[in-house]
């Protein structure tokens, strides 16, 4: 992937931001702490004085640019199109560069560190749960999210003892008239959520594609963006372009918002698209594919779930709200219902939930006014990171709701019969 | 006093999270929408009433400029600290005190941001009407300080309208209670219309108790398109002449449409040369025979299409087209004066035709949209100030829109304030006699000048000699 660009190039974004203030109103950081410094058009200012020298990179400064999901909201509603996300990033990679990473994104980097650092890290990865821990590559950003201090009072699925590797072939031959297309898991759906990254898999074969699941990809590359580690998002995103190169997909699917949020956002950031194939989310796909008149079609289940939708930032900032709406509408075994702030960050942001473990619960708590009065007995969503959160959020606060990833109820309806 | 020492005193009464000095909090609370940049001193954000009164007694003791401020994203410098000193921010104060469905009354701390309030009491039935474009972020107490507007006010009138009663704490820290709870009160002197809209020089209000009024059962949104403005402005006046009030009235001129033409894709006929918005709320039952009312009342004044939304999508995508013109303006020049003129009803068409002479005479694109309705127009001077001269240029046209605008019986702000921005031309449109009044009121709250000074009053030189905006 192409070098990404400096700071010190973004002067002609940061000129566009007009300081209208409307980022305040989409802000997860700042709904809580009230701060400007939390917000877009403060953080744009801060980063106009940093590259005019009015102030250097003090802690103060690295405290405010460290409070940001990277959620992109602030973007998707900016009336001036500011690309506050790709502007903290080249912040962050600035003061990586200039200052070294931050304990976090020491860890993120086990990849490209020192040897010594990578000692240290499988040292600390042995305190943790050796089933979660000894199936999760080192450069899994899931490490982060689920360093000790994280894991303490959070719920965690059980961890299953197969990864998706083990559960899938590389390649599922489909119908000769069909493209090939490619699936990319992340690490949440390869280790954590691997029953959900198989249907990911196995599905578009059942539709009649072929897929092909290279098993040299790995981490999307998303919290070395979060703790500014250049050189680790070069190297993550070589190797999954790399992954791609053998067969000729025609689109690489994907069921995690961030992991689409950052090879469809952030990887083209500079270099294009550089997979050369359409990154599509499934519920995209799916949608595409007909499966909504297809589940429409499907006998009414009598016992049917409440379900409501939470839209993952990632998602909704890149304007898919309607598919996963239309697709869980049609289940034949749901109600669907819409909530209040179904928007709302659920506060997980990457590593944003270990470096501000409190205000990631505070932030992810303000979901539960809409989730409780909606009356869902299941909140699906799109993608993993929040459904691991909502699930925190809900077992917090002693709400007897579950959540899903979308594909799971879908998976459902085409599997069991109906109840 | 010494910054460090005075740091300390303030932390004793907000404890030390609440305030700071450090560099990057200056930097981040010394800027609002206009784009000006002034830094601080110190950064606060207090929790009570009683704080704020301590923070107030020792500044005015030490004789330190006191900054209250909210969202920050007034247009007219409003919360700018142009002499340095503490900035209030009132964000924390951020609570719904109390919604009263008997008596029609909400409570609010001034953090509170209006579209929020909004939600909760339409949640109750009940509706609090002024709408400002900055509602999902602007404060409550900001609105106040500015008297905001918007575009429902066409009917339901602005923010003075809905303030009932205000707690302040006054430049010498006292904390006084002005109005009350009740729609009547005639008790001494109505001390809360002269905080609404003194843009933070005589107190920080501190609590705030609005009035509301049942929410209308629905609401229908028209688009008309014209072939003129003068058939707009025409139908302006003759939908008010025919005793209907609509809750909304808004309008593009020809060179909004252009804007948007260019940024979106626009499905309105190439001969439309202005746009009318009409909304109109209330009964159910009552809101069709009132939309087909103003169409029959307008329809012979030039009307090229009419659209009217059956659905809520329908109504909303036709607010998006009003709403994309602000973001499309950037495409015609950098840099934008955003000026808020307001004129009698009947004079818009006079108005719009001065602006488009104006534009034409100095060379500089002015796009006219906002609230016909009730004659508040947002005249938008796009320029290049990169380019030589152009600042001039830009401030002689404003001189000259100011002008008119007074001349034809308006006035220079409807809604953004007077601020730093504007305080150069206030002596247009106040007499000296009442400049003065408003002066010794000033004087007698603020005697050592320390509540967000340097706004609203121009100093010492007087506005039509200043250098550069005189012609």
């Amino acid at each position: 992937m192409a070098e990404q660009k400096p700071l010190e190039q973004y002067s002609d974004e940061l000129a566009q931001c007009v300081r209208c203030g409307a980022c305040q109103a989409h802000c997860p950081v700042y709904l809580e702490t009230g701060h400007e410094g939390s917000v877009a058009r403060g953080k744009i200012v801060l980063a106009a004085a940093v590259l005019t020298g009015e102030v250097g990179l003090d802690e103060r400064l690295r405290q405010e640019i460290g409070l940001c999901l990277l959620c992109g909201s602030c973007v998707a509603k900016c009336p001036n199109h500011v690309p506050t996300d790709a502007i903290i990033g080249a912040f962050r990679r600035k003061i990586a560069a200039e200052q070294g990473l931050s304990p976090i994104g020491k860890g993120v980097a086990a990849l490209t560190g020192s040897k010594p650092l990578l000692k240290t890290l499988l040292k600390g990865a042995e305190l943790l749960s050796p089933l979660l821990f000894k199936k999760i590559p080192k450069t899994s950003g899931l490490r982060l999210r689920f360093a000790p201090a994280v894991l303490k009072e959070r719920s965690l699925p059980p961890i299953p003892e197969r990864s998706l590797f083990a559960r899938v072939p590389e390649f599922l031959q489909g119908e000769e008239t069909k493209p090939i297309v490619g699936v990319f898991a992340g690490c949440a759906l390869t280790y954590l959520y691997p029953q959900v990254g198989e249907i990911l898999v196995r599905l578009p074969n059942s539709l009649g594609f072929s897929v092909f699941f290279p098993k040299t990809q790995g981490c999307c590359g998303m919290p070395a963006l979060s703790s500014g580690n250049g050189t680790l998002i070069n190297t993550l995103a070589d190797a999954n372009i790399e992954a791609f190169r053998t067969q000729n997909v025609a689109s690489i699917l994907t069921a995690c918002a961030s992991c689409h949020g950052m090879l469809a956002g952030h990887y083209a950031e500079k270099a294009g698209n550089p997979f050369g194939a359409a990154l599509i989310d499934v519920h995209v796909f799916l949608a595409e594919q007909g499966l909504v008149d297809r589940l429409a079609a499907l006998p009414r289940w009598r016992q049917r779930i409440k379900v409501t939708y939470h839209d993952p930032c990632h998602l909704r900032t890149a304007g898919i709200t309607r598919q996963p709406r239309d697709l869980l509408r049609a289940l034949p075994q749901v109600d669907f219902i819409e909530m209040e702030d179904a928007g709302l960050c659920c506060g997980l942001g990457g590593t944003f939930t270990a470096t501000h473990p409190e205000l990631s619960r505070a932030i992810g708590d303000r979901k539960l006014t809409g989730l409780a009065s909606s009356g869902a007995e299941m909140i699906a969503s799109g993608c993993p990171g929040c459904i691991l959160q909502l699930q925190d959020i809900v077992d917090r606060a002693g709400l007897p709701i579950k959540a899903v990833h979308t594909l799971e109820l879908i998976q459902q309806a085409l599997s069991e019969p109906p109840q | 006093m010494q910054t460090e020492h005075l740091l300390r005193q303030i932390a004793d009464i907000v404890g030390t999270t609440h305030v700071s000095n450090s560099t990057v909090d200056r930097i981040t609370h010394s800027f609002d929408a206009t784009q000006r940049q002034c830094l601080p001193d110190v950064v606060v954000h207090p929790g009570s009433v009683e704080e704020i009164s301590r923070i107030v007694r020792l500044a005015n003791a030490e004789r330190i400029p006191v900054l209250p401020r909210g969202a920050g994203s007034g247009f007219t410098g409003g919360s700018l600290p142009v002499r340095g000193g503490i900035v209030l921010v009132l964000t924390r104060m951020n609570r719904i005190l109390e919604i009263d469905t008997d008596n029609l009354i909400a409570v609010v701390e001034p953090g509170v941001v209006t579209g929020h309030l909004q939600k909760e009491v339409e949640q109750l039935g009940l509706f609090y009407p002024p709408d400002p474009a900055s509602k999902d972020f602007s404060t409550l107490g900001g609105n106040i300080a500015e008297c905001a507007g918007g575009p429902r006010c066409v009917k339901y009138g602005v923010t003075r309208d809905y303030v009932l009663g205000l707690e302040v704490v006054t430049p010498t820290g006292a904390i006084i209670h002005t109005g009350g709870r009740t729609m009547k009160n005639v008790v001494g002197y109505d001390l809360t219309r002269l905080f609404v809209g003194s843009e933070g020089t005589l107190g920080i209000v501190t609590r705030i108790t609005l009035r509301l009024l049942p929410k209308p059962e629905a609401r229908k949104t028209m688009l008309v398109a014209f072939e003129s403005i003068d058939g707009a402005a025409q139908s302006v006046s003759a939908i008010i002449r025919g005793k209907i009030i609509p809750t909304t009235l808004e309008f593009m001129d020809g060179s909004a449409i252009d804007c948007v033409r260019k940024a979106t894709t626009l499905d309105l006929p190439l001969a439309c040369r202005a746009v009318l918005i009409i909304e109109v709320d209330g009964d159910r039952a009552l809101l069709d025979d009132q939309a087909e009312k103003i169409l029959a009342i307008i329809r012979p004044l030039g009307v090229l299409e009419t659209r009217v939304a059956e659905t809520a999508e329908e109504s909303e995508a036709i607010w998006k087209i009003r709403r994309s013109v602000s973001p499309s303006l950037r495409n015609l020049n950098p840099h934008k004066f955003n000026e808020d003129i307001v004129v009698p009803r009947s004079r818009v068409p006079e108005m719009i035709r001065a602006l488009e002479g104006i534009a034409s005479r100095y060379g500089v694109p002015i796009v006219n949209f906002g609230h016909a309705g009730d004659g508040n127009i947002h005249v938008n001077v796009m320029v290049d100030l990169h380019q030589p001269g152009m600042e001039d240029k830009a401030h002689q046209a404003l001189y000259e829109i100011f002008r008119t605008t007074v001349d034809l019986g308006g006035s220079v702000s409807g809604e953004h304030g007077i601020g730093t921005a504007k305080a150069p031309y206030i002596g247009m449109e106040l007499d000296q006699a009442t400049l003065a009044v408003m002066r010794t009121i000033k004087q007698a709250l603020d005697p050592n000048n320390i509540m967000n000074p340097g706004k609203i009053f121009p100093e010492e030189v007087p506005a039509a000699t200043t250098g550069t905006i005189a012609p």
